[in-house]
């Protein structure tokens, strides 16, 4: 019951914070440079004053202010993002489009770096007056501090064009053919280098993370405990320590998973890749300014969606948290 | 031991300070070395690096100066990640003191209020902000510190707390010295120094957040930046890799020096902290 209830308090949350986001998207439109009407009539390439009324009419854009945020605000509560001015289609059904992309991409970049970083992460702490140890630390900072979009650039000019091993661009071969298993085989040698370049900035972080946390953690009186009783140094540190130090280190990584979908947008970018970041750079582009918002909403909903199940795997992992609640 | 022998035994913050003395070196150095706008076409296009003299890094797709646009970013990016994160501190400090001092449901509502700005992804809302705001160094400059005060405003905040109740701050309440004096007197100074190697560390994060912006085509179009010839090189990556090369080093090794700079920092300005760890 108490679970539930928890749920029920995160899921209140998250519609305040999203409910903000979109009063906050709408003054942003307000903002943005020219107005919309003249901008659609310039790409249609007709500028006359009746063309423009009837545009203004069309997109709801001769209301008063405060119509056109209930306008706006109600239409997102029912899925309805508006058009895109540019391709004048729903810019629901254009997300909607290229979502599962950007969760194939960010989805396994995840998995990856927080598996490798953690691997390293215990690596560096069980080596800490080590020149390995101090190794894996070093990289970890080259890592955090290489920008993303130039490894992916630089992973492009090794991988795809130097050593040809791995396509550069796209979701699939296009034109390839491929259907099954090969189509599937086709898309993962394209997820490779958008994965991996997407994955190193954070598995740096991770990294960094794990060898903090499991450091305090053997710190603890219970790792004295099981130093004295005699235990194996290797099941004192993959039982007591890394068990322990994996708690905050869950919090932390379902924090930063946020920012993995920022980093998608580079990646995307770089690679082609058909997700929700690649579309992202199409509407900067193009200064197509309701798909942009329309993005940058849907990219905060999936933050806290991800922040939700983080918190919900934490209660998991941590027993305590429910008996404590109860 | 004296603040530069602690931050000296650190040796990678050595290699770090040296580093970033280099890039220092690099901006104030571009205009007597470079005195041509970085943007001016002075060969012709594509010429690969040491093929030539005056064009050690070669030249980009519209035959400007690689070396020279090089020079020039340096003092974009540092200025960048200077006046930003200071913007952010100001934004940062005055709330998270605030919230840290007084507590209560001021602390509540500034911390929802914090809470929210980090729920955002913080590149896609400078994104949307810069492209909202039309790109200029102003506007880049505001993106970056509206994304980046979350840390500063919590750190702060945590600081005042554990500090409000020591016995210097009964004090100074005793004698009848007014909140805001307490707050700038007496408390703030005892937390400036993690608030500083907080502050070397978001400049580096605002170098990175400024080359990513320019890269996607949001810098200002009139200084050239190091993420700008990234992203104009971007489509000719398989004819002319060095263009985007040489800038991404730059931006690499700048980023690492102050990550460097900042541990350095940290050993020297808390001493017992860093022993243990």
């Amino acid at each position: 019951m108490v679970y539930a209830r928890l749920i029920i308090m995160r899921l209140l949350k998250a519609v305040i914070v999203l409910f903000l986001i979109v009063i906050f998207n709408f003054l942003l439109i307000q903002l943005a440079p020219g107005d919309p009407a003249a901008i659609l009539a310039g790409q249609a390439g007709a500028a006359d004053q009746e063309f423009l009324n009837q545009l203004r009419e069309r997109f709801g854009l001769d209301q008063p202010m405060y119509v056109q945020l209930w306008r706006y605000v109600s239409g997102i509560a029912m899925l309805d993002f508006g058009y895109s001015y540019r391709l004048g289609v729903p810019v629901f059904d254009l997300i909607m489009d290229r979502l599962p992309a950007t969760l194939l991409l960010t989805g396994t970049a995840f998995v990856l770096s927080l598996v490798l970083g953690i691997v390293a992460g215990s690596m560096a702490a069980a080596r800490v007056k080590k020149p390995s140890g101090s190794l894996i630390m070093a990289l970890a900072l080259v890592f955090y501090a290489t920008p993303l979009f130039w490894v992916a650039l630089m992973s492009v000019v090794v991988f795809s064009v130097y050593l040809g091993w791995l396509p550069a661009y796209g979701l699939y071969t296009v034109g390839g053919g491929h259907t099954g298993f090969a189509l599937a085989l086709d898309i993962v040698k394209h997820l490779v280098l958008p994965a991996t370049t997407l994955a190193l900035f954070f598995m740096a972080i991770y990294t960094r993370m794990t060898r903090t946390s499991m450091l305090d953690a053997a710190q603890q009186d219970y790792v004295k405990t099981a130093r004295a009783k005699g235990l194996k140094p290797s099941i004192i540190q993959r039982r007591h320590v890394l068990r322990n130090a994996l708690l905050p280190i869950i919090t932390l990584a379902g924090l930063q998973a946020g920012q993995m979908v920022g980093g998608a947008i580079l990646t995307e970018t770089v690679f082609a890749w058909p997700g929700i970041g690649r579309l992202m750079f199409e509407a900067l582009q193009q200064r197509d300014y309701n798909l942009l918002l329309g993005i940058f909403f849907f990219s905060a909903a999936l933050v806290i969606v991800f922040n939700i199940i983080t918190d919900l795997v934490y209660s998991l992992a941590d027993p305590r948290i429910k008996k404590g609640a109860s | 031991m004296s603040f530069f022998a602690r931050f000296a035994q650190n040796r990678g913050a050595l290699v770090g300070f040296i580093i970033l003395m280099v890039i220092i070196a690099m901006a104030i150095l571009a205009p007597l070395l470079f005195p041509e706008s970085p943007w001016r076409m002075v060969q012709r296009p594509f010429l690969p690096p040491l093929s030539q003299e005056g064009f050690p890094l070669g030249t980009d797709t519209m035959g400007r100066n690689v070396a020279s646009g090089l020079m020039h970013g340096a003092w974009v990016s540092l200025l960048i990640g200077l006046v930003s994160t200071s913007v952010a501190l100001l934004i940062g400090v005055p709330l998270g003191a605030i919230a840290g001092y007084y507590g209560g449901i001021i602390d509540d509502v500034l911390m929802r209020f914090t809470e929210f700005f980090q729920t955002i992804p913080n590149f896609a809302l400078a994104i949307v902000l810069v492209a909202i705001m039309q790109p200029s160094i102003t506007s880049i400059v505001l993106a970056i510190a509206i994304v980046s005060w979350p840390p500063v405003a919590r750190l702060v905040r945590a600081e005042f707390m554990s500090l409000r109740n020591r016995e210097y701050v009964e004090a100074a309440r005793l004698v009848g010295q007014s909140n805001s004096t307490i707050i700038l007197r007496q408390i703030l100074p005892n937390t400036l120094s993690p608030i500083i190697v907080l502050a070397s560390l978001m400049v580096a994060t605002a170098i990175l957040l400024e080359s990513a912006l320019s890269f996607l085509g949001l810098g200002d179009p009139n200084v050239m930046s190091w993420g700008y010839m990234i992203g104009a090189a971007r489509t000719v990556i398989r004819q002319a890799w060095w263009l985007s090369f040489f800038p991404g080093v730059a931006i690499l090794l700048t980023v690492l020096a102050l990550n460097l700079v900042g541990e350095g920092l940290d050993d020297a300005l808390n001493p017992k902290l860093s022993r243990e760890r």
